[in-house]
């Protein structure tokens, strides 16, 4: 962990700026994100947030500032970039007529990958998704393609990984299920930026959480930092009832193997 | 990057080529309209045509083919936007691949599946009594101006299916373009037709197309239409590839 903090962040964000027409959606962005940490970016809907992800990605130009992802410029280097990163945009980007093994096999034989037909069945084992593996995947439901979506993106190990509301759309348990193949990623030292419109997701996710709101970031700090923001806890003493995900993952008897 | 093209070309076509296998019915759709076409003029109105040929059906296929290739790119267009509706488009452009690649493939899926669909055509036609004693030469002349008439028009297709917004703009685009043969020496000849009409017809890419077309087929000399028909295919495909390409790296900006 020492030798991983001295090395030069993973991913450095300078001054971005961007608008569209009139709207002027990033004023500033700045943030730096150590290798092999989880990085939770923050913001309510129209925040920045995919903009932000999408300058770090290649797709999208900035008017202004800079930035680097494991040590390239995402302008002058953008091909370099591409080799380093691998995105899971907001909506699962799987292809729908092929089946989920086909999916995994195209993306390792994109990626050069020699023997992409093992690839992709230990990534279908790893899911487990291995049964589905000869179905088309339109017959998937949300939270098997939002796996296969991630299982795409971790061939080649790339050793940044944006992911781009994860777990949006998905039920509790799908939601679970994504939570830890992400910590399962930062374990193996993969750096992961995450945005997120859910507190809870941040909370139990990330090492450190920025927070983007009207185009800058307005709070950057471990999970303890941001605490400290506020005034001291008052101590109350409340009864505590189990809260409707407690009763739903207790009733439908998961989350025992994912958390 | 540049070393993967061919490479990554192959890999994306083999993508789409596997979507057509799995849902045949896109060509089965794109090759109805033509042979509804054919049928309707063939055995409807065609008795009351003198277009000065032996069989009507003769004088008629290579209007048909013209409007095959037509309704064929505009799955093109389909296809090229549900891969950017998807996501799946973006996922590719952020990955160390060609980023041309992605484009290429959909242009030779374009090409094979109109290809087939003009095999189709050409089958029903021979059913209803089509019939050429057009040599080697002159088919393969024939398979290589349709050809370059599909590239032209696919690449159109691709702005088309990059600069659409809903499904149905990137496939309505081709309805001008199925309209057009109607206009022209396809159906019927352009002689009949009143003085603006007629110098429409005459001056539009089909008509040189398709006269060059029914000169091979029936071994006639071939005039000078064929000069201004490659000459229109050949602009129309390099417009087409300019605009595509500054359209797909606008995108980005």
């Amino acid at each position: 962990m020492t030798s991983q903090s001295i090395a030069a962040p993973a991913l450095q964000v300078q001054a971005l700026e961007k608008s569209f027409q009139e709207v002027h959606v990033l004023r500033g962005v700045d943030f730096d994100v150590a290798r092999g940490s989880i990085f939770a970016l923050l913001g309510s809907n129209g925040a920045g947030k995919t903009t932000v992800v999408r300058i770090l990605s290649t797709l999208l130009k900035a008017d202004a500032g800079m930035a680097t992802v494991a040590g390239f410029d995402v302008l002058t280097q953008s091909a370099s970039v591409r080799e380093s990163i691998s995105l899971t945009g907001q909506f699962a980007a799987v292809d729908e007529i092929l089946t989920g093994r086909e999916n995994l096999a195209l993306m390792a034989r994109l990626r050069h990958q020699k023997v992409a037909g093992r690839i992709a069945d230990d990534l279908l084992a790893r899911f487990q998704l291995s049964d589905a593996g000869g179905r088309r995947v339109a017959t998937y439901s949300g939270g098997m393609r939002r796996r296969l979506d991630i299982a795409m993106s971790l061939i080649g190990n790339p050793p940044v990984i944006f992911l781009d509301e994860p777990t949006t759309g998905l039920d509790p348990q799908s939601r679970l299920e994504v939570w830890s193949c992400i910590r399962e990623l930062a374990g193996q030292g993969t750096t992961v930026l995450l945005t997120t419109q859910y507190l809870d997701e941040a909370e139990q996710l990330a090492d450190r959480i920025a927070i983007l709101h009207e185009g800058t970031i307005i709070a950057n700090g471990t999970l303890a930092e941001l605490k400290r923001l506020l005034p001291p806890v008052e101590i109350q003493y409340v009864e505590k009832q189990p809260s409707l995900e407690d009763v739903f993952l207790a009733v439908v008897g998961a989350g025992n193997s994912s958390t | 990057m540049a070393s993967h093209f061919v490479g990554d070309t192959a890999l994306l076509t083999g993508r789409s080529l596997r979507h057509i296998a799995r849902s045949p019915d896109t060509i089965i759709t794109t090759t109805l309209m033509p042979i509804a076409f054919m049928l309707l003029f063939v055995y409807v109105f065609g008795g009351s045509i003198d277009a000065g040929s032996d069989a009507y059906v003769n004088y008629l296929l290579p209007g048909i083919l013209v409007i095959t290739i037509a309704s064929s790119i505009s799955y093109t267009a389909f296809r090229l936007f549900m891969d950017k509706k998807s996501g799946i488009f973006e996922r590719f452009q952020s990955m160390p691949i060609s980023r041309s690649s992605v484009l290429w493939a959909h242009v030779l899926t374009s090409v094979v599946a109109t290809l087939i669909s003009i095999v189709v055509v050409v089958l029903v036609a021979l059913l209803m009594g089509f019939r050429s004693a057009a040599g080697v030469l002159a088919w393969l002349e024939i398979a290589g101006i349709l050809m370059l008439f599909t590239l032209a028009l696919t690449w159109l297709a691709v702005v088309a299916g990059l600069a659409a917004k809903t499904v149905d703009g990137a496939s309505a685009f081709s309805y001008p373009l199925i309209l057009l043969p109607f206009v022209s020496s396809a159906f019927v000849l352009t002689e009949t037709m009143p003085g603006p009409v007629r110098a429409f017809a005459e001056n539009q890419p089909v008509t040189p197309i398709v006269n060059s077309l029914r000169d091979l087929l029936t071994q006639q000399a071939v005039s000078a239409d064929i000069w201004i028909a490659l000459a229109w295919c050949l602009g129309i495909l390099v417009v087409g590839i300019a605009v595509a390409t500054s359209t797909y790296h606008r995108r980005n900006a």
